[in-house]
């Protein structure tokens, strides 16, 4: 049953060949047994995950993902389960309220199994940025699964949950599903409500689906986007049908190929994997066009200030007065504030807070903020331009394959460079997918990236699928 | 102050706006609730909520930039203001910083020397920060508790051009402002319940230097005196300060009501650096010139225009029209008893005499007269035409405010046979008996003492319970000590 898909458990759900309660069960004990491997998860909920289940089975109204065994990146509020974006300072908050997106999905009938670890706020490219320990790449124990979302790209990767939620800041979900060699998309911005997600940089920051399949991925994305009066930055519109053109195929599709993705640091074997699959779309009909965006080299200095600049304000709350926690003995208020934090925040937390105040104080704001909005309005003109002569672009999500765990965590720069092709598209606020595209020699997934221009995640899902329907890398799972 | 300086001022001003909700989640707009009932994730910056703008909040900000005669912003966004206090939740306020709302109006105030224009630099909206109680029982020293009720309350921050030149005048700035938000509706402006707060930067120069001197700012000001206190007090002290060879040192100062003297916040140095940065939750806002246009055109009038037009259009003394100006209800009132057919002058009288009187002694607003405005007016024309007495009238005035708007003034004037007596013959017995009972007056009167006769009359009225015609009376008095 764990190797279903989740658009096959719906069908059997619907159908009455499959109880969601059974499925249910199937991956609360894939998870017993792999996660103590794996650590996907930082809190599983059996007792909230069978009463969904069993409140499918007993209604009449099978929604688009009825049955469906969902996991849920540990960044999203829902009420009355441990939320703590794999954060001390948040151990033990429990929301009283849910994420819209969250809602919408349950709405549809999925079945929330627990939640994901994370890199600590978000913040990171591997996963070892949590405070409750590193997760695991399913692929191989000692690699990293990428970050942020690397909980929920290994869950669904090691089958202990059909879908998975993830959020992408700076290609937090796009990255660690190219790693963990499922699917994982970055919807437009205002595409899916914010509401309930944990706000690590506000302007960037979108919830997006993580799934074995592009199908998966089209109809849970339909099922969590959409308008919310709840969120001013969500827009109002409309959500299309991302099933009905999935099979439409990739004929006459113009593919950019921009040479920049191709930078000396280049792992060989991802390299080979992505030249491979940009052939396969040629020969599927789909015309490759070399094209230029110069500014992709600036996306990281301008993202590793834009995000840390807003970092440092939306995490200004956590002070220990109302919630989460706080230092057991202080002198005055001053040091309640410096203990508090300093407990409850880790190393890279810290480091993006003190970047972020800095940028934005008095006498810098404007060599370093006000720059990087300028080079983020480049980077999106550079897309702008590219849109008149492609209609999608295409590369690899990462330029290396999974890393071993530790390799990185001591250089945040190596770290910040693995974001290098997907900082981009969050600046410029389009959608991205990242499709399984084979593996390296040394047998580790890689990605491949399909950018849009914003709104076209249907043409982004359709090439996406087009590409999957000939290889069905995705049916090989890992070995754990 | 001596005259060889002259104090420049400005003020910044903020203004709570009376709306339903706060400014940007559900939660109700009120003053006075039990500590943390009006909150909820949203105004408790729990974490993953999001803000939404409050649009009865945007209106009443782009009301009070028309009412104040401001260019009304296109396109404005918000920013957050980054600082740490416990009373605010988020760790910053969402507020505007470069493009605010409202910019370059103006107030127009009285001064000894006549009218002058107080220049209005900007008028932007922002949220309100919570409160916090330092209890005063035994074992809590050092304990402070957060109240969050006012955190998210919409404010307006109304920042004035440094063109006041004396506390008289920022006395004078904050009454007409006062005024005319009350008056639009915007606010209740009530300091005592932190609906209106102050602070007040305050310079000093030689008379005709064009270049400011270095300003320190007052806060914690709780009254419009203390404001005016405050500033004399710091303009003094500039004065002494730089006569005595010293410096004046760019600070923020708060007032000790009780000392009545500034005492030193924080230094220049230790000024909070707020990292403004645009706020990323909320997008940008039009605020179009159709909306503006209709904002203005339903803008109630403003005090100084209706004054005038209560002058020059009704013939009142400027008396009577400032008095009932200088509250909107009242006003409201004033008209509403015109509409009721009665002449400016009548309707201003009794609202002088009764209205004010009986708010004065039942501690009632005006609105509490709104339903009875018919019956008042009726009274009034019975009073003209000499239905009944003045007295009367003012009985019957009191015997409305206690009666349901059904109760008839004519049936109560009839079963209680309240109509004045014109009639000599019946007013003939009584004139006699008060002349029998008061042989002393009668003498003074014919000793040539005229005026006692004043004194017959008032027995006489006496003896009516106010119902007699005093010119009858006093006619058949004179005829019957002819």
């Amino acid at each position: 049953m764990i190797e279903l898909t989740a658009v096959e458990i719906r069908d059997g759900v619907r159908a009455g060949k499959l109880r969601a309660r059974d499925v249910c069960e199937a991956h609360l004990a894939r998870i017993k047994a792999l996660d103590p491997k794996v650590h996907a998860f930082l809190h599983v909920d059996e007792a909230g995950a069978r009463a969904a289940a069993d409140r499918v089975d007993a209604s009449p109204d099978k929604g688009p993902l009825a049955g469906v065994p969902l996991a849920v990146k540990d960044n999203m509020c829902q009420r009355g389960v441990p939320t703590t974006c794999a954060s001390k300072i948040l151990e033990g908050f429990r929301p009283p309220y849910d994420a819209t997106a969250l809602l919408r999905a349950l709405a549809a009938g999925a079945v929330p199994l627990g939640h994901t670890n994370l890199d600590e706020f978000a913040m990171g490219s591997s996963t070892e940025n949590s405070a409750y320990g590193p997760s695991r790449n399913p692929w191989d124990l000692a690699r990293a699964p990428g970050g942020s979302s690397g909980g929920s790209t290994a869950a669904v990767a090691a089958r202990m949950a059909a879908l998975a939620f993830g959020s992408d800041t700076g290609g937090s979900i796009r990255q660690p599903a190219a790693l963990c060699g499922v699917v994982g998309m970055k919807p437009t911005y205002g595409r899916v409500s914010r509401y309930g997600l944990v706000a690590f940089a506000s302007s960037l920051d979108q919830i997006g689906p993580i799934a074995r399949t592009v199908r998966d991925a089209a109809v849970f994305l339909g099922a969590m986007s959409g308008h919310d009066t709840l969120d001013s930055t969500s827009a109002p519109v409309e959500v299309p049908d991302y099933e009905k053109e999935l099979e439409a195929g990739v004929k006459g599709l113009r593919v950019g190929v921009p040479k920049e993705f191709f930078g000396a640091g280049t792992d060989p074997g991802v390299r080979a994997a992505i030249d491979a699959a940009l052939k396969q779309l040629q020969k599927l009909g789909a015309t490759l066009v070399d094209i230029s965006l110069p500014h992709t080299d600036y996306g990281i200095a301008a993202y590793y200030v834009i995000a840390p600049c807003e970092a440092s304000s939306n995490l200004a709350r956590y002070d220990g007065v109302r919630f989460g926690h706080r230092a057991k003995s202080f002198d005055g208020l001053v040091d309640m504030y410096r203990k508090s934090r300093t407990e409850g925040f880790g190393e890279e937390v810290r480091r993006r807070i003190l970047l972020g105040t800095f940028a934005l104080s008095s006498g810098y704001y404007e060599a370093y903020y006000r720059k990087a909005l300028q080079v983020r309005r480049l980077i999106k003109n550079d897309f702008d331009e590219a849109w008149k002569t492609v209609d999608v672009i295409a590369g690899p999500t990462s330029p290396i394959p999974a890393f071993r765990i530790g390799e990185k965590a001591d250089d945040p720069i190596a770290m910040y460079l693995c974001d290098v092709l997907t900082v981009t598209a969050p600046l410029a606020g389009i959608p991205g997918v990242s499709v399984p595209a084979g593996f390296t020699p040394g047998g580790l997934p890689v990605g491949l990236q399909l950018l849009g221009k914003e709104w076209s995640e249907a043409t982004l899902l359709r090439a996406g699928r087009a590409y999957e329907r000939e290889t069905e890398w995705w049916r090989k799972g890992p070995q754990v | 102050m001596t005259p060889s300086w002259e104090t420049v001022i400005g003020l910044e001003v903020h203004v709570q706006l009376k709306t339903r909700t706060k400014l940007f989640c559900g939660c109700v707009n009120k003053y006075g609730a039990d500590p943390n009932t009006l909150v909820c994730p949203i105004c408790l910056g729990l974490p993953g909520v999001l803000p939404v703008l409050n649009r009865q909040a945007f209106a009443l900000a782009v009301r009070a930039g028309v009412a104040l005669g401001c260019d009304v912003a296109n396109l404005t966004k918000f920013d957050r203001k980054n600082y740490y206090y416990p009373d605010l939740p988020k760790g910053y306020q969402i507020s505007q910083y470069d493009r605010p709302l409202n910019r370059r109006g103006r107030l127009e105030i009285e001064t000894p020397s006549g009218k002058k224009n107080i220049g209005i630099t900007r008028i932007h909206l922002e949220e309100d920060a919570g409160k916090l109680i330092h209890p005063e029982t035994e074992g809590t020293a050092g304990v402070s508790f957060v109240d969050l009720n006012r955190a998210g309350v919409p404010l307006v921050e109304i920042v004035s051009e440094p063109d006041m030149r004396s506390p008289e005048e920022a006395y004078a700035y904050l009454t007409a402002l006062k005024e005319i938000l009350q008056y639009v509706d915007v606010s209740d402006c009530d300091m005592e319940k932190g609906s209106l707060r102050c602070d007040a930067n305050v310079s000093i120069r030689r008379p005709g230097d064009p270049k400011l001197g270095v300003k320190t700012e007052i806060k914690n000001l709780n009254s419009f005196r203390a404001v005016a206190k405050a500033l004399s007090y710091e303009a003094a002290r500039h004065a002494q300060v730089i006569e005595s060879g010293g410096k004046v040192e760019q600070v923020t100062l708060t007032w000790d009501a009780v000392a009545e003297k500034t005492i030193v916040l924080r230094s220049k140095e230790e000024a909070h650096d707020y990292r403004y940065f645009p706020e990323p939750d909320l997008v940008h806002v039009q605020a179009d010139p159709a909306f503006v246009a209709k904002v203005r055109e339903a803008l109630p009038e403003r005090p100084a225009a209706r004054r005038e037009r209560y002058v020059h259009e009704l013939g009142l003394p400027a008396y009577d029209a400032g008095v009932l100006t200088g509250d909107k209800e009242l006003a409201e009132l004033f008209d509403r008893l015109r509409g009721e057919g009665l002449a400016p002058k009548i309707a201003s009288n009794w609202v002088m005499k009764h209205v004010l009187a009986a708010m004065n002694e039942k501690k009632l607003h005006a609105s509490a007269f709104f339903d009875k405005t018919r019956r008042i007016a009726e009274v009034a024309r019975k009073v003209e035409a000499k239905e009944v007495t003045g007295q009367t009238g003012g009985d019957l005035f009191l015997w409305i405010l206690e009666t349901p708007e059904s109760a008839s003034v004519d049936e109560h004037v009839r079963k209680q046979g309240l109509a004045q007596v014109s009639d000599a013959g019946a007013l003939e017995a009584i004139v006699k008996d008060v002349i029998a009972k008061s042989p002393r007056i009668v003498a003074d009167i014919k000793a040539g003492k005229t005026t006692a006769i004043q004194a017959l009359v008032g027995q006489v009225m006496r003896e009516t319970k106010g119902k007699a015609n005093a010119t009858v009376a006093r006619e058949l008095i004179e005829k019957a000590l002819h």
